[in-house]
């Protein structure tokens, strides 16, 4: 059959905003929507870009360099960091027990997963202190072989994994569930070895979601707050993070530094909110899939 | 066939019509008039604006110009809701938490209530219309629980329940499998001729268009090529593009004189070249238009590559020098080897200006 | 691992039982692994979650009885079902229409208002209340507009409303959103075709698909009201008795080292975490086609 070289006729391109659609209500929903959204989260957080301008780059950065708070922000990201890795790697396996195995009380363990999601974090903190505190159920065994967790930057570390667990499931579990079966049985008749089709058919594909919920994980940590203080001990230049370094700023009245280590936290959240999204990019491209 | 009804009145008219969805042309100045009662399929490939049309049509989907004028007046600003079209889409839309029965009687009860029938009265529709798609024990199923078939004859009766002017169908029977959409052509064939309806349908099977259709549209890349019985497309496709989309058929280089059209000197029976027409031309063939001849009296030699039977006819694929093999249809039941020679003698075909 | 030389030639039984599968891995292996990921679920969530109700239970049913008839533990109680019952109705009315406008309709700068709705999400509850401290604060952008008036926001019932909103707001548009898309306009137009109008098409047939998408983020966003803590704790001003919600009034019992009674109250909190997990749970097995895939936040 012939190719028709018949120009294809084109309109003159007409920008709209919004599509015709025969369905109403877009007036008023997306107006509402508007509205809610400039209310609730636009002119808030707009106040804390405008406290912050009004201290400019060199007043944040003396906040930031005041040793006290480097070190909260140090320990706020570094801890966050370790314990995102992790969670990464606890919640690969439990993604991967939860959806390729068939055990007894799989639904239930697979229901225990999102609990750090449901329980208050105050909850959650009281409760991490609690067990990891030298008398405590597990701490007292820690302190037999010589580990303080509660009350050091091990504690904070604890409690980050506790909350960074349901991210780093919950990410990749859709994906090993969708994994399809005759790509690693085409890689078996292929000849290639179980540990093979492992490495090299079903792990590649699922990077993109273990490196999107490791940046969950990190992003919550660095901002969780309830949890941590009752293990924390927060003794500054040790155990201190920078959240509750805000919480005591703003205690003394000195909303200048807690709005500069807000916007230094929210500048961090939103690196980490577009290397997610370069990470879903590169993986649609890549995988054709997020 | 001859099916088209002896009232030519139009039902539905769309002038100049022109729709583009971000920058591509879906329609472009479209004209179409469908008369009053009859069924009328539009057929083409996929993205050739069809269903666009018939979603104009229903008040779905806005022309960027044109108009679509419903029994003489001008429908274009009229609400789908006002509109009075039954619609059945391509997979069916049914309302999944409603039993066959609420959904059927659903544009009963979205009435106001001044026009609204009466309970009894919606039960008695209702049940006529489960009489009418033969689905009489099924009021109380829910979509869930029907077959594909099933599901297409819900929607229609859904449709027809609003007692509409028109009914328009997308694609109605593509998600189905081969068996039932063949039961369900010809059953749709059936109400047609009981109710009367005014009916439009948009499949990019040919098969079904031309068993289906009163006359049938022929669409492409937004513009109407041809509309016309089924007869009459096939008899005389308005251009290549209709008589490719109806069939196979092979491009033979050919010369145009004096009104006849010429194949290594000899003329083809049966073909008129265009008025003022002269020179090398295109000669469409279709494979029955072939028939195997002696060498020595054929417009065209050739060897044999390969033939397979099937349903009573026997398909010849036959080498003609570069380029593709010619497509040959033959009856006669002798069968040929690959590689024998043979001539082929062409009985008709189609020349576009 | 053992596993790898049979995995090879899959079709040779390697016991006298089923031939293994050439796609899972071994069965010590399968094993070991399970237990792992049992045994540090175990300890990392189940373990925090029984200390809760051991610890509440500590001194007695008697004692834990005791604590609900504090004065200022039922303030705290009736603060936060009021909180809630403001937040979520709130949160409930915006995600609607949200995923209306950004599901049914194609309209420019479409994943740029997505990403605004979700962003509460990844802001610090820190950092949430403390944006509301700036705004109303009397110095702040606000703030004295409102104290002229002599309207309290902070360290009030409106303070710790809105911050609550803020941290909740994602939670049902971002369920509906994908669920909506999901579902398509089809069954819309097919009830306008038949006559229905917009708001009657949208009670019948779009608000039917998706109760349970519904029901489910309602869930979600409803726990995260009454337990939230970093962003109240900044607006709330920790007065005893008045602007106490529960999780603060936990804190308070806890530093004062009243543990009993903070593990008590903590354990009403902990109970709504289960109740949720539950009806969560049981959404997710029975109606999972009609929740947004994916739809675990």
């Amino acid at each position: 059959m012939t190719v028709s070289t018949k120009p294809r006729w084109r309109a003159k391109p007409r920008w709209r905003f919004r599509q015709p659609s025969v369905l109403p209500g877009f007036g008023i929903t997306f107006g509402y929507t508007i509205l809610c959204l400039s209310l609730v989260v636009l002119i808030p957080l707009g106040a804390l870009v405008v406290r912050s301008s009004r201290l400019g780059l060199s007043g944040i950065w003396e906040v930031a360099s005041d040793p006290r708070v480097a070190s909260a922000l140090k320990i706020s990201f570094g801890v966050s960091l370790l314990a995102a890795l992790t969670a990464s790697v606890f919640g690969f396996l439990v993604a991967w027990v939860l959806t390729r195995y068939r055990f007894p009380g799989r639904r239930i363990v697979d229901a225990v997963v999102d609990l750090p999601f449901a329980l208050p974090t105050a909850v959650a903190g009281i409760a991490l202190a609690q067990v990891y505190a030298p008398n405590g159920i597990v701490g007292a065994q820690l302190e037999k072989i010589g580990i303080k967790a509660a009350y050091t930057p091990l504690g904070i570390f604890i409690a980050m994994v506790f909350i960074g667990l349901p991210f780093a499931v919950r990410t990749v579990q859709p994906l090993i569930a969708e994994i399809d079966k005759e790509v690693e049985e085409a890689s078996a008749t292929l000849g290639a070895s179980r540990r093979a089709t492992l490495w090299k058919v079903v792990l590649p594909p699922l990077i993109p979601a273990v490196l999107t919920g490791f940046a969950l994980a990190f992003a919550r940590g660095v901002g969780e707050y309830g949890s941590i203080i009752f293990i924390a001990g927060n003794l500054p230049y040790v155990s201190e993070i920078a959240p509750l370094l805000i919480v005591i700023k703003l205690s003394e009245y000195d909303y200048a530094g807690a709005a500069a280590i807000a916007t230094i936290m929210l500048g961090i959240s939103f690196l980490t909110l577009l290397a997610i999204n370069l990470i879903q990019a590169w993986s649609r491209r890549r995988f054709g899939y997020v | 066939m001859g099916g088209t009804s002896g009232r030519p009145s139009t039902a539905i008219r769309v002038e100049g019509l022109s729709k583009t969805f971000d920058t591509a042309a879906v329609l472009h100045d479209f004209d179409l008039d469908v008369r009053a009662g009859e069924l009328l399929g539009l057929l083409g490939p996929s993205g050739s604006g069809k269903t666009t049309l018939l979603r104009i049509i229903a008040g779905l989907d806005f022309p960027d110009r044109g108009r679509v004028l419903f029994g003489g007046d001008d429908a274009t600003g009229l609400p789908v809701q006002k509109r009075a079209v039954g619609f059945v889409f391509q997979h069916y839309a049914l309302f999944k938490h409603m039993s066959v029965a609420d959904n059927i009687a659903y544009g009963l009860n979205a009435r106001k209530r001044a026009e609204r029938p009466d309970k009894a009265e919606i039960k008695r529709r209702v049940g006529d219309l489960l009489d009418l798609i033969k689905l009489s024990g099924f009021a109380d199923r829910y979509p869930s629980q029907l077959s594909g078939g099933q599901r297409q004859r819900v929607a229609l009766a859904r449709a027809l329940a609003v007692e509409p002017r028109v009914l328009l169908l997308d694609e109605p029977f593509g998600a189905l499998d081969a068996q039932v959409r063949k039961d369900l052509r010809r059953w749709l064939r059936e109400i047609h001729d009981r109710t009367g309806q005014t009916t439009i349908f948009v499949t990019h099977d040919q098969d079904e268009a031309l068993e289906l259709s009163d006359r049938v549209a022929v669409l492409d890349k937004g513009r109407l090529e041809q509309v016309g019985t089924p007869d009459e497309v096939q008899d005389n496709p308005a251009s290549a593009t209709v008589l490719k989309f109806l069939g196979d058929a092979v491009e033979v280089e050919a010369i145009a004189e004096g009104g006849q059209v010429r194949v290594d000197g000899r003329p083809v029976p049966g073909v008129v070249a265009p008025a003022g027409l002269i020179g090398p031309v295109k000669l469409h063939v279709r494979p029955w238009q072939f028939q195997l001849t002696d060498p020595s009296a054929a417009h065209l030699r050739g060897t044999v590559r390969s033939s397979h039977r099937s349903q009573g006819r026997q398909r010849i694929e036959v080498e003609h020098g570069p380029g593709r093999p010619l497509l040959v249809e033959d009856f006669d039941g002798e069968r040929y080897a690959a590689g024998h020679p043979v001539g082929l003698r062409i009985v008709g075909g189609y020349v576009f200006a | 691992m053992s596993e790898t030389a049979a995995a090879t030639f899959a079709a040779a039984p390697a016991k006298p039982d089923t031939p293994r599968s050439a796609v899972t891995e071994g069965r010590a292996v399968r094993w070991t692994l399970t237990a792992i990921a049992i045994v540090f679920l175990a300890l990392f969530l189940v373990l925090p979650l029984a200390t809760v109700f051991v610890q509440a239970l500590s001194k007695g049913f008697e004692t834990y009885i005791a604590t609900f008839r504090e004065p200022d533990a039922l303030s705290a109680v009736r603060l936060t079902l009021i909180v809630a019952a403001i937040a979520v109705p709130f949160n409930l009315v915006f995600g609607i229409a949200a995923s209306w406008a950004i599901a049914k309709f194609e309209f420019a700068g479409k994943s740029l208002l997505v990403t605004l709705i979700d962003l509460p999400f990844s802001v610090s509850p820190v950092v949430s209340g403390l944006i509301y401290v700036l705004v109303f604060s009397a110095q702040g952008v606000f703030g004295a507009f409102f104290v002229q008036h002599g309207i309290q926001i902070l360290f009030a019932l409106p303070g710790i409303v809105l911050a609550t909103i803020f941290v909740t707001f994602p939670f049902v548009a971002r369920e509906l959103i994908p669920l909506m898309q999901e579902q398509g306009t089809a069954e819309e137009e097919a009830a306008l075709t038949l006559g229905a109008s917009g708001l009657w098409a949208f009670l019948t047939v779009t608000l039917p698909n998706i109760r349970w998408g519904l029901l489910y983020s309602v869930l979600l966003c409803n726990a995260r009201a009454m337990g939230e803590f970093g962003a109240v704790s900044v607006v709330s001003g920790h007065i005893r008795g008045l602007t106490n919600t529960i999780p603060l009034h936990v804190e308070i019992l806890y530093n004062e080292y009243n543990f009993v009674a903070a593990f008590a109250v903590a354990s009403l909190l902990a109970g709504l975490a289960l109740v949720t997990l539950l009806i969560k749970s049981i959404l997710e097995w029975r109606y999972a086609g009609e929740l947004a895939a994916g739809g675990r936040h």
